[in-house]
């Protein structure tokens, strides 16, 4: 049973006078329809939405968020009665479902927009409200880079610790630093090509020569993909591994 | 992952909160009682746990970025591989958040088929988990061995009508990829009439176990309402003795059409997290007795739903069912486009972790281990 | 509930699990269903027909070069969740597509035999096989399939998966059948144009030839319940060639 977000955005007006709640519309069939919060009063809602007579949404089912580098896309997604003023940039958003065990109703869609994607990506923290939010919010951080004020143990929590960038970012790019193998993809073996210098057999023209059904067929190019590859290896480490040590008969 | 990798193997020593020497252990990666690669600082006063910080990651692969690059069909294999025990739920969560996402009506065969196999999921996840918890007791074999043994005759099920084992990419949206071979519904319904035989079994070697008791009874319990507090669900919460299994709550599929009981604990102990399971099995097997029995004739999958170039309409979906960890949910948003805009799994096993630490303060180290036993994670998905 | 059902006396639980492990102990030399070991590779067990391991190309009749029923279309290799599939397609010197992989390559320590090449291919022409013993010493090369490695017969397709095979058998034929009306409505027509034309003042003296009976035979994808993907993605991304 779903619960009525226009009804609950009238009990969250008349709760928290401070809060000025959003009801966004969700276009597809699924109807679960949203309350977007701002950030100054979102606490005290949250707060309000857990303990209220009538709502007692109890369960932070799920947080998560969302990379919207392009407002406009956004909108089309959600698609507010009452138009907030768009930010110019792009934002983060953080979504949270809500459900209330004790009614056995949900999911509640509550979201929340930054500032935008760089120093505003700020939220206040939901850890103090539902402990649930602790560790999902750790990897809003750490995927996407939201920085939830207030939060007691903000690390990244899935990547590593000296890692800088935020991987679920639709902006994101991989790092350039694959350990390449010979590949019949030529998208990945043009990338290796461009870290090893590979003396492919380039026709007399000076184009490349066509990345034909690479490893199996071409034992030169196999060959010369990997030598780089253990040239490297063997300068990091001192003892090759035995597979490539000379082998005596 | 803040350590330097050197201290990982020395003992080292931490200032507790007033001024204690606490020493510093640093349980896993590479242990059997972590179900993986998981590690855990744990700080420790004697032999007390006083502090205990879980590391996570050692698996990642980012599941969901994958997902975003990959079309609404290529992600269903990925699935499979979030929590590798229970590949048909992970299927089905999928599935419903997509069907929701665009409006996909199931046919009635394949809602069955779909209950058919999450219910075996569920016993092959909770008979494996009775095994794994006696290998975290260090009852090494015997236990686990016997689970295995019966669960490799539903993975026989699995792979005759699957295709495979383990990795299972069955359901599909709109149904599922493919009809049951002749003579399938007879062999399910053999392997379920003897499940309970083996069930009595399992039940006489452990439960009335002293060592068994000694180890789990009134250890790692917290209360219902904080367990709620922390987003824990599926048998850990139920054995906290609050009512609450999203089979009964949503109803999805067509579980309202079946007669099945939800067991409650009464302490929420590491006990009752044993018990509560072994009670859903046979719960599970009498779901399975009537599906198998009255599973209706007909399609198995909506013919209106494209297998390529699969479009859903622009919007936002959550769908969540019981797994047989807890909550499973994911939360879909299309922009109309062939790949999903955002896409994310809401992984009972990362979540359960949050109270990990509550759990287990205060208890011993050995402890804790059979803390995270109960708890009941597979790593595939804490670290998606 | 945690509380143990009834007092018992203590040990009794230990001695009642140590029944079970004798049980299963004796029971594992002479009852059927303890002794689940198989000592493979001398024995092994026998597969479901629906299991199902890494892809392969069926070709009809005996030369896997020709009977390839691939076309190259590159769908499975578009919709290959891990990307483990490589075609390209074979053109005659004009450019002109000669509709056959020129190229085909499944790189098996990707391949996560997830079976939705089979699935999503319009041209009945890739199934998943049921060979399971693919190690090799060689990590690159031994582990990358081309095409005459993945080539296999179509009686070996009716071997491993009878069902499957005789269904897409069927369905062939009924193919077959449907073009075969078409041509003979289509030639008809044709005739009786012609016998109309030949009625009619002879004003343009060379009439088409007869009903384009030589196009090439009509390859789309007929499937039923599934959106005809045209195989117009072939377009192969292989370099330009050198004037």
């Amino acid at each position: 049973m779903n619960p009525e977000p226009a009804v609950i955005l009238e009990q969250i007006r008349a709760a928290v006078p401070a809060a000025r709640p959003v009801l966004l519309r969700n276009p597809g069939p699924a109807g679960q329809d949203s309350i977007l919060l701002d950030t100054a009063s979102a606490q005290d809602v949250f707060r309000f939405l857990k303990t209220a007579p009538g709502l007692e949404f109890d369960l932070l089912s799920n947080l998560t968020g969302t990379d919207w580098p392009e407002p406009a896309t956004a909108h089309s997604v959600g698609v507010p009665p009452e138009i907030p003023p768009p930010p110019a940039q792009g934002f983060l958003e953080v979504v949270c479902h809500l459900y209330s065990t004790l009614r056995r109703e949900g999911p509640l869609v509550v979201r929340m927009r930054t500032a935008d994607r760089a120093e505003g990506a700020h939220l206040p923290t939901l850890t103090p409200v539902y402990r649930s939010a602790e560790f999902q919010e750790r990897e809003v951080f750490d995927l996407f880079g939201v920085v939830f004020e207030g939060h007691p143990d903000l690390r990244r929590i899935l990547m590593w610790d000296e890692f800088h960038d935020f991987p679920m970012r639709r902006d994101y790019v991989a790092p350039d630093d694959y350990e390449y193998e010979p590949t019949p993809h030529e998208a990945v073996w043009e990338r290796a090509k461009e870290h090893y210098a590979v003396p492919d057999g380039t026709s007399e023209t000076g184009a490349p020569a066509p990345p034909q059904s690479l490893g199996l067929a071409d034992e030169a190019a196999c060959e010369a993909a990997c030598s780089p590859l253990r040239e490297e290896r063997d300068r990091l480490s001192p003892n090759p591994p035995a597979s490539d040590r000379e082998v005596t008969p | 992952m803040s350590a330097p990798v050197d201290s990982l193997s020395q003992p080292r020593f931490v200032a507790g909160d007033n001024g204690d020497r606490l020493l510093q252990v640093s349980l896993g990666p590479q242990h059997p009682s972590t179900h993986g690669v998981f590690r855990m600082n744990v700080d420790l006063d004697g032999e007390t746990v006083v502090r205990l910080k879980p590391v996570f990651g050692y698996l990642h692969r980012n599941h969901e970025k994958i997902a975003e690059s990959a079309t609404y069909l290529g992600s269903i294999p990925y699935t499979d591989r979030l929590d590798y025990i229970c590949s048909l739920t992970n299927n089905w969560a999928y599935a419903l958040a997509v069907e929701k996402l665009a409006g996909i009506e199931v046919p009635e065969r394949a809602e069955y088929l779909r209950i058919i196999t999450a219910e075996l999921t569920r016993l092959i996840n909770h008979t494996a988990f009775a095994g794994f918890i006696l290998g975290d007791m260090g009852a090494w074999g015997s236990a686990l061995m016997y689970a295995f043994r019966e669960r490799e005759k539903i993975l026989d099920l699995f792979e005759d009508l699957t295709g495979a084992r383990m990795m299972c990419n069955y359901m599909r949206f709109g149904g599922c990829r493919c009809d049951t071979p002749e003579g399938w519904v007879d062999r399910a319904k053999k392997v379920v009439a003897e499940y309970p035989a083996f069930l009595d079994e399992l039940e006489q070697l452990l439960l009335g176990n002293e060592i068994l008791l000694a180890r789990t009874r009134d250890v790692g319990a917290l209360p219902a309402a904080t367990l709620l507090d922390g987003g824990i669900t599926g048998p850990l919460l139920r054995a906290a003795g609050c009512a609450y299994d999203v089979r009964k709550v949503d109803g999805y599929g067509l579980y309202s059409r079946f007669k099945f009981r939800v067991p409650l604990g009464g302490h929420g102990d590491c006990y009752d997290r044993i018990m509560i399971r072994f009670l859903e099995m046979r719960e599970s097997l009498a779901i399975l007795r009537e599906a198998l029995d009255t599973l209706p004739a007909g399609p198995v999958i909506n013919p209106k739903v494209k297998v390529r170039a699969f479009k859903p309409p622009v919007g936002e979906a959550y769908a969540r069912i019981e797994g047989p960890k807890g909550e499973l949910g994911f939360y879909l948003v299309s922009d109309g486009s062939p790949r999903p805009y955002r896409y994310r799994v809401r992984p009972p096993s990362f979540i359960n972790l949050t109270l990990l630490e509550d759990m287990c303060l205060g208890r011993d180290l050995a402890d804790v281990v059979v803390i995270l036993g109960s708890i009941d994670i597979v790593l595939g998905e804490v670290d998606r | 509930m945690s509380a143990a059902p009834k007092w018992i006396p203590p040990g009794i639980g230990l001695l009642q699990g140590l029944a079970v492990t004798g049980k299963n102990f004796i029971g594992s030399f002479f009852r059927a269903d303890r002794m689940t070991t198989v000592q493979y590779p001398e024995e092994r067990v026998t597969l479901s027909p629906n299991s199902r391991n890494i892809p392969f190309l069926v070709f009809d009749g005996g030369d896997p070069d020709t009977g390839l029923r691939c076309v190259a279309c590159g769908i499975c290799e578009k919709e290959c969740p891990p990307q483990c599939i490589y075609i390209v397609l074979d053109r005659d010197e004009n450019g002109k597509s000669l509709k056959r992989p020129k190229v085909f390559d499944i790189d098996a320590s990707v391949c996560m035999n997830c079976g939705i090449c089979a699935e999503v291919c319009p041209f009945d022409s890739i199934f998943m096989d049921q060979e399971y013993e693919l190690s090799s010493a060689d990590r690159f090369k031994g582990l990358l399939f081309d095409k005459a490695t993945l080539a296999k017969s179509a009686t070996y397709h009716a071997k491993i998966r009878p069902l499957e095979a005789a269904a897409v058998a069927e369905r062939k034929r009924a193919e077959e059948a449907k073009r075969a009306a078409a041509q003979a409505a289509k030639e008809a027509k044709a005739k009786a144009d012609a016998a109309k034309k030949a009625e009619a003042p002879p004003t343009i003296s060379n009439a088409r030839p007869a009903g384009g009976s030589a196009s090439p035979p009509d390859l789309s994808p007929t499937r039923s319940g599934q959106e005809s993907d045209p195989p117009k993605s072939t377009q192969p991304t292989a370099p330009e060639e050198a004037p």
